[in-house]
C-alpha cells in the first residue's frame, strides 16, 4: 500500500454510522494540500457497518480509504481510536493528519499526538504549504482570536492539526473516482478499553443550527436584556433569518450558548449578518467575517465593528431595528395584496 | 485521596484590545488571572474534600515566577499543596513539551487517583495539554465534563458533546478536564488566607534540575510546533454608511437587501 505512505490523511469521524459534515468540508480543502505536496489524499474510517458509506468520501476527494469495520469501534472512545490510528500512523507513515476539531477530535488528536510524539496544532481556521520547505502551514486563532498564528511543525512526522468544524466550504469533486479502499483489521487491545460509554443523551435542541443560516441577525451588550432578543427574533421572522449572539449577551445569560458567534462560539458564512449592539472585539470578528454581507448597526460610530462591516448605520438599535420590522412588514403586505 | 489539579496563569483574553493601526495586541493594563475552566477542576476537587477532609489537594503549574500568585490564591481557596514549574529552560513550551514538563512533575509527587484540569486555557483554546498529559502517564482522559460522581474508586462522568452528553464510566486513576458547567468555584476564604500568609513559602518552586528531563525535551527546544508568523485577523472593508433618522436609515438598508437579492424585490 505505497501510496498511502506520506500522503495526507484525513480522519472521517462518523456518529451513528454517519460522518460528520466537517469530514467533507477538510477533504474539500485537503485536496488541495496534497495537490501542493504530491501526494494522495486518504481517509481514514472507524466504524461498525461503516464500509457501505465510503463511496461519500471518494466523492469529495478521498483516493484511497483506510477503514476499520468493527463493533468496538462504533462509537468514538478515546483508547480504542488512539491506539488504532497510532498503529496505521506507524505502517504507512502519512506526512499530514488531519482530524475534525469536534469534542471527539479535539479528545483524540492530543492523545494521539502525545503518543506518536508529533507537535498539534488546535482549532486550524487556514492552511496552507510552505512552497520552499514544503512545511504544513496551519493557522489559528490566538488569544481569544485577537492574534493568528501560522504555525508548523517541521522536524516530525505527521504534521497534525485539528480543524474547526464551518470554517471550509464542502464541495464534491465532479468525476471523484472511485476510491482504493484497504479494510484494516483492528490492533485494539483490553487495555485500551479503559472508558466505557453507559448511554448517549441527546437533548433535543430547541435551537437552530446557526451555522447553516442564510440569514443572521445577532445582538450583543447593547441589546442591555434578554428582552431585546425579541426584537432581534422579530427582524429575523422578516427576513427568513436566524437569531444569534456576542459571548457579551451569551455571558450576561440572556441567550444560550448554542448561539454564540465568534472565537469560542461558532463560525458562520451566512449571505447575511446584521450585527446589533455589538462592539465587534476581534474574537467576535473571528467567527463571522467570512459572512458575505455585513450590516452594523451601533450607537457607537467608533465600535470596531464598523471595521468589518459593508453597512453601517449609526444609531439606536432600540429605534432602527422597529423601523426595519416596520418597513419590511408593510412592503410584505403591499406584495401580497 | 490524592487528586491534583493543573491549572495555568493566563492574561484576561476579555480585556485585550487590538491597535487597529498597527494590528497589535494591547497588553499593558490586561489582568492574569486563573484561567476560567481550571476554577471548575479545582472547585471540584475542593468539593470532594469538604465531604473527605483526607483528601489532599496539590496544585501544580508551570510558567514565570509571577505564577506564584495564582497558585497562592488556589491555597487560599482550600488546597493543600501548591507547586510551581518555572525554569528559563520551559519557555517557548508548546502543548507537547509543556504536557512533558507536567508529567515528570507528577512522577516525582507522590500517585494521584484523580487530576483534573480546566477543559481548554483562554489564552490558547488548544484543549491539548490535559489529554496529552493523561497519555504521557499512560492514564485514561475524560475531557469535557460536565458533572462527575466519584464512588468505590470510580468515576461516572456526563461528557458534554455538540449534541447533548455521554454517561462515561471509568475506574481511578484517571484525567479528567472539567467544563464551565461542572461547578461554581468558591471564593478564597479569610482561614486559609490566614494560614497561607503565615506561611514562609507557601509555593515551592520547582526547576529543571529538580525533575527528571533532558533540557531538549522542555521550553522551546523540545516543542515539535513552531510559530512562525503572527498577525491581527482585523478585517479590513470598506464600509457605507447610511445616514438620516431610523426610518430613512432603515430605508436605505432594505433597498441594498433588495439591490443584493437578499430579499424579495
Amino acid at each position: 500500500m505505497n501510496h498511502s505512505n506520506n500522503a495526507v490523511w484525513v480522519f472521517a469521524e462518523q456518529r451513528d454510522g454517519e460522518f460528520l459534515p466537517v469530514v467533507y468540508e477538510i477533504l474539500t480543502e485537503a485536496r488541495g494540500i496534497a495537490e501542493k505536496l504530491n501526494t494522495n489524499l486518504c481517509a481514514v474510517a472507524f466504524g461498525q457497518g461503516v464500509t457501505g458509506k465510503l463511496d461519500q468520501l471518494a466523492a469529495f476527494g478521498a483516493q484511497t480509504i483506510l477503514c476499520t469495520d468493527a463493533p468496538e469501534f462504533s462509537t468514538y472512545t478515546t483508547g480504542v481510536y488512539t491506539r488504532q490510528l497510532a498503529e496505521l500512523i506507524h505502517q504507512y507513515s502519512p506526512a499530514v493528519l488531519f482530524i475534525g476539531a469536534t469534542h471527539n477530535g479535539r479528545d483524540l488528536g492530543p492523545r494521539l499526538a502525545s503518543r506518536l510524539d508529533t507537535g498539534l496544532t488546535a482549532d486550524c481556521t487556514s492552511l496552507d504549504v510552505d512552497a520552499d520547505t514544503g512545511n504544513l502551514l496551519m493557522t489559528r486563532p490566538a488569544f481569544g482570536g485577537n492574534l493568528m498564528a501560522t504555525i508548523i511543525s517541521p522536524n516530525r512526522h505527521p504534521q497534525m492539526a485539528t480543524v474547526r468544524p464551518g470554517v471550509f466550504k464542502a464541495m464534491p469533486l465532479p468525476g471523484a473516482p472511485a476510491a482504493a479502499v484497504v479494510q484494516a483489521t483492528s490492533q485494539v487491545q483490553s487495555g485500551d478499553m479503559l472508558t466505557e460509554i453507559v448511554h448517549v443523551v441527546k437533548e433535543k435542541s430547541q435551537e437552530e443550527d446557526i451555522t447553516r443560516a442564510r440569514i443572521i441577525v445577532a445582538g450583543g451588550r447593547g441589546l442591555g436584556n434578554a428582552t431585546g432578543f425579541d426584537l432581534l427574533q422579530e427582524l429575523a421572522d422578516c427576513l427568513g433569518g436566524t437569531v444569534a449572539a456576542s459571548r457579551a449577551a451569551v455571558d450576561a445569560g440572556w441567550i444560550n450558548n448554542a448561539r454564540q458567534v465568534g472565537q469560542t462560539g461558532k463560525t458562520v458564512q451566512p449571505e447575511l449578518y446584521i450585527a446589533c449592539g455589538i462592539s465587534g472585539a476581534i474574537q467576535h470578528l473571528a467567527g463571522m467575517n467570512k459572512a458575505r454581507t455585513i450590516v452594523a448597526i451601533n450607537k457607537d460610530k467608533d465600535a470596531p465593528i464598523f471595521k468589518a462591516a459593508h453597512y453601517g448605520l449609526v444609531g439606536d438599535l432600540f429605534q432602527v431595528v422597529p423601523a426595519l420590522v416596520k418597513q419590511l412588514k408593510s412592503q410584505e403586505k403591499g406584495t401580497k395584496s | 485521596m490524592n487528586i491534583l489539579v493543573c491549572i495555568k496563569q493566563v492574561p484576561d483574553t476579555r480585556e485585550i484590545r487590538v491597535d487597529l493601526e498597527t494590528g497589535t495586541m494591547i497588553r499593558k493594563g490586561v489582568p492574569s488571572i486563573i484561567n476560567p475552566d481550571d476554577l471548575h477542576a479545582l472547585e471540584y476537587a475542593l468539593t470532594l474534600k469538604d465531604e473527605d477532609p483526607d483528601t489532599h489537594v496539590v496544585v501544580l503549574s508551570m510558567g514565570p515566577l509571577q505564577a506564584k500568585e495564582a497558585l497562592i490564591e488556589c491555597l487560599c481557596m482550600g488546597a493543600d499543596q501548591a507547586i510551581l514549574l518555572s525554569d528559563r529552560a520551559f519557555g517557548g513550551a508548546d502543548t507537547w513539551a509543556t504536557a512533558n514538563t507536567l508529567a515528570a512533575a507528577v512522577r516525582r509527587l507522590q500517585p494521584f487517583d484523580l487530576i483534573l484540569c480546566g477543559q481548554q486555557a483562554i489564552d490558547g483554546d488548544t484543549a491539548q495539554v490535559g489529554p496529552q498529559l493523561a497519555e504521557r502517564l499512560a492514564i485514561p482522559q475524560i475531557t469535557y465534563a460536565q458533572s462527575v460522581r466519584l464512588e468505590n474508586h470510580s468515576v461516572q462522568v456526563e461528557r458534554q458533546m455538540e449534541d447533548g452528553y455521554q454517561l462515561v464510566k471509568a475506574d481511578l486513576p484517571i484525567l479528567i478536564t472539567a467544563t464551565r458547567k461542572l461547578n461554581q468555584p468558591r471564593y478564597m476564604n479569610i482561614r486559609d488566607i490566614v494560614k497561607v500568609h503565615q506561611a514562609d513559602d507557601p509555593v515551592q518552586v520547582w526547576g529543571l534540575e529538580d525533575l527528571d528531563l533532558d533540557p531538549g525535551q522542555v521550553g522551546l527546544k523540545g516543542s515539535p510546533t513552531r510559530v512562525k508568523r503572527s498577525f491581527s485577523p482585523a478585517a479590513s472593508s470598506e464600509v457605507r454608511f447610511f445616514s438620516g433618522t431610523a426610518d430613512e436609515m432603515a430605508a436605505s438598508l432594505i433597498d441594498s437587501f433588495r439591490t443584493l437579492n437578499l430579499i424579495e424585490k
